[in-house]
């Protein structure tokens, strides 16, 4: 067996890996990045293939492949950049899903020679094909929830968290009697319940929240590529499968902060299930009224203001209205504006998915703020625009206690000079919480579609 | 405990290391591409799916299980780098010419 050859070449793919991920920590050798990583798993895929005796099956393989390779690529020119949380989700699942198949046809082997796993083996076996298996039912159903095929409300009932936990420790119990007793089904049946656990798993979380379930997932399938590693003493598998650990786990800590939830509360609240508005008595009830304008007032208002932020939401790419937004700003930046873009780290539907969706309509990275650099701006800055965003510049998040989002930090746009918002009408956003920014003084409101709104004011500017 | 397993683990948790290091310096700028790029980076289980694939099997079923984790995983890696390597296509500073996206 040429495992020690093939872990000493592999050892390029390692170095192409951590370079790739070296190379993201800036936009201008992120491309070359992601290449130096491509190249380095086709030489772990060439290496495999020249250093495996492979016996049989060079057929299913090939075709294996090519079938992979046409989903793979038909999956990813097609997709909307506003699909992409849904995208990821579904290639993590089909990771995770391969790591737990791998672990069933090893285990296969060993059952069939009738031998002896091992308890060292055997824990990375079931590892890798139960949390492979939760992966990859979690994600579908992440996807099914971002797709809008499943409903995108948490679904609830008696008994739930109960349940969930029997069903894990079940999936666990059949795996572990499945190593001691060298049982090719009960793993199998082991991986069945896992999956179902996976999918009740994800069941009661929110839409809201799928970021940061797929983002948990995709840790998953880290770990569970890694245990596949042991299982293979694949070197290659161990540190990738940890990166994207790693990685995952990095990123899912970064979003539960910047929603100022805990990780539990994500996973076990069914957070957005209870549309109660404590806000909403709140703002509603001190007589404070909504101050409604029109594009032309608001056309005048940007041009002759000296520095415009616009707050691009999820709304924005849902009426994709992201070109327009950016021939709005152009449009002003020939008058002389300073126009500037703040991006809430959680703005869209996972992190940095505005960002991506900005790029797209080509507005340049370098006019994107994040938030801790832009939030001290707000106060000399004359009118910002929030477009299709709402719980994320919530001002209860800072003084209101009660709010569910209270201590979630957020866009400090009442801080300016002028606020407008654009929206289609008084409903509260993707949380449910109603918001105070609204009644503010100093806020007007454009009621319209996004992208027929910046339409409007696009026209209106120019006649300014 | 097996020699072998105590340097995979010494692997393992330096791995951790550098990918908490390395990962911690990317601007949530590109967070969306970081997620897909090491959603392709886990699909090094195609190493692995390759392996069972062409390890002999008695019987036809675990042929196919084989065949599906094949392709599973070369989905995931072909389909992981081809929307990171779009995605990342797009971004463009102020004074670079304008690539149209449409």
């Amino acid at each position: 067996m040429s495992t020690t050859t093939a872990n000493l070449l592999y050892l390029i793919t390692i170095a192409a890996f951590i370079l790739a991920l070296r190379f993201l920590s800036s936009p201008r050798h992120a491309r070359l990045g992601v290449q130096i990583g491509a190249a380095g798993m086709l030489w772990a895929v060439v290496v495999t293939l020249a250093l495996n005796k492979v016996v049989t099956g060079w057929w299913w393989m090939a075709a294996g492949v090519l079938i992979g390779s046409v989903i793979g690529v038909v999956g990813a020119r097609k997709v909307k950049m506003t699909a992409m949380p849904q995208m990821v989700a579904l290639f993590n699942g089909v990771g995770g899903g391969a790591a737990a198949l791998i672990s069933l046809v090893e285990f296969h082997g060993v059952w069939a020679h009738a031998g002896d796993v091992g308890v060292e083996r055997g824990i990375a076996t079931v590892f890798s094909a139960l949390v492979g298996s939760i992966s990859f039912a979690g994600s579908m159903i992440a996807f099914g929830k971002l797709q809008e095929l499943v409903s995108g409300r948490p679904i609830t009932y008696p008994g739930q968290q109960v349940g969930n936990a029997l069903l894990f420790v079940a999936a666990i119990a059949l795996a572990v009697v499945a190593m001691g007793s060298i049982e090719f089904w009960l793993l199998a049946a082991a991986i069945g319940a896992a999956a179902l656990f996976g999918v009740v798993f994800v069941l009661p979380i929110g839409g809201a929240d799928m970021p940061v379930v797929i983002s948990l997932l995709n840790a998953f399938t880290g770990l569970a590529a890694a245990a596949t590693g042991f299982v293979l003493h694949s070197n290659v598998l161990i540190v990738s499968g940890m990166l994207v650990g790693a990685s995952g786990t990095l990123l899912t800590t970064l979003m539960a902060r910047a929603m100022n939830r805990s990780l539990a509360n994500v996973l076990f609240g069914a957070f957005g299930k209870i549309v109660a508005a404590p806000g909403a008595a709140a703002a509603g009830g001190d007589g404070a009224s909504v101050r409604s304008t029109t594009a032309d007032d608001v056309a005048v208002m940007l041009a002759f203001a000296r520095r415009v932020v616009f707050v691009p939401g999820y709304g924005l790419a849902v009426a994709q209205a992201q070109h327009d937004v950016r021939n709005l700003a152009e449009l002003l930046e020939e008058k002389g504006v300073d126009v500037r873009y703040a991006i809430h780290p959680v703005a869209g539907r996972m992190p940095g998915h505005m960002n991506v969706l900005l790029a797209e309509a080509n507005v340049p990275y370098d006019e994107l703020y994040e938030m801790d650099t832009i939030n001290p701006e707000f106060p000399q800055t004359d009118v910002v625009v929030v477009v299709g965003a709402n719980d994320v510049v919530n001002p209860a998040a800072r003084n209101q206690p009660g709010s569910p989002i209270y201590g979630m930090p957020i866009l400090d746009v009442d801080k300016s000079q002028n606020v407008v918002v654009i929206k289609r009408s008084m409903s509260p956003g993707f949380a449910g919480i109603d918001n105070p920014l609204f009644y503010d003084p100093k806020t007007v409101m454009l009621f319209d579609d996004a992208k027929a709104a910046m339409e409007k004011l696009i026209a209106a500017v120019k006649s300014v | 405990m097996s020699y072998q397993l105590v340097t995979e683990l010494t692997i393992l948790v330096l791995a951790a290391f550098v990918g908490f290091e390395v990962i911690s310096k990317v601007p949530t700028l590109l967070h969306t591409p970081l997620m897909s790029g090491t959603n392709a980076i886990h699909g090094i289980v195609i190493v692995g799916a390759i392996i069972v694939m062409g390890t002999p099997h008695p019987g036809l079923f675990m042929r196919l299980v084989s065949f599906v984790a094949v392709i599973l995983a070369t989905a995931n890696v072909v389909g992981g780098f081809v929307v990171t390597d779009r995605m990342l296509e797009m971004f463009r500073k102020r004074d670079e010419p304008r690539k149209e996206a449409q």
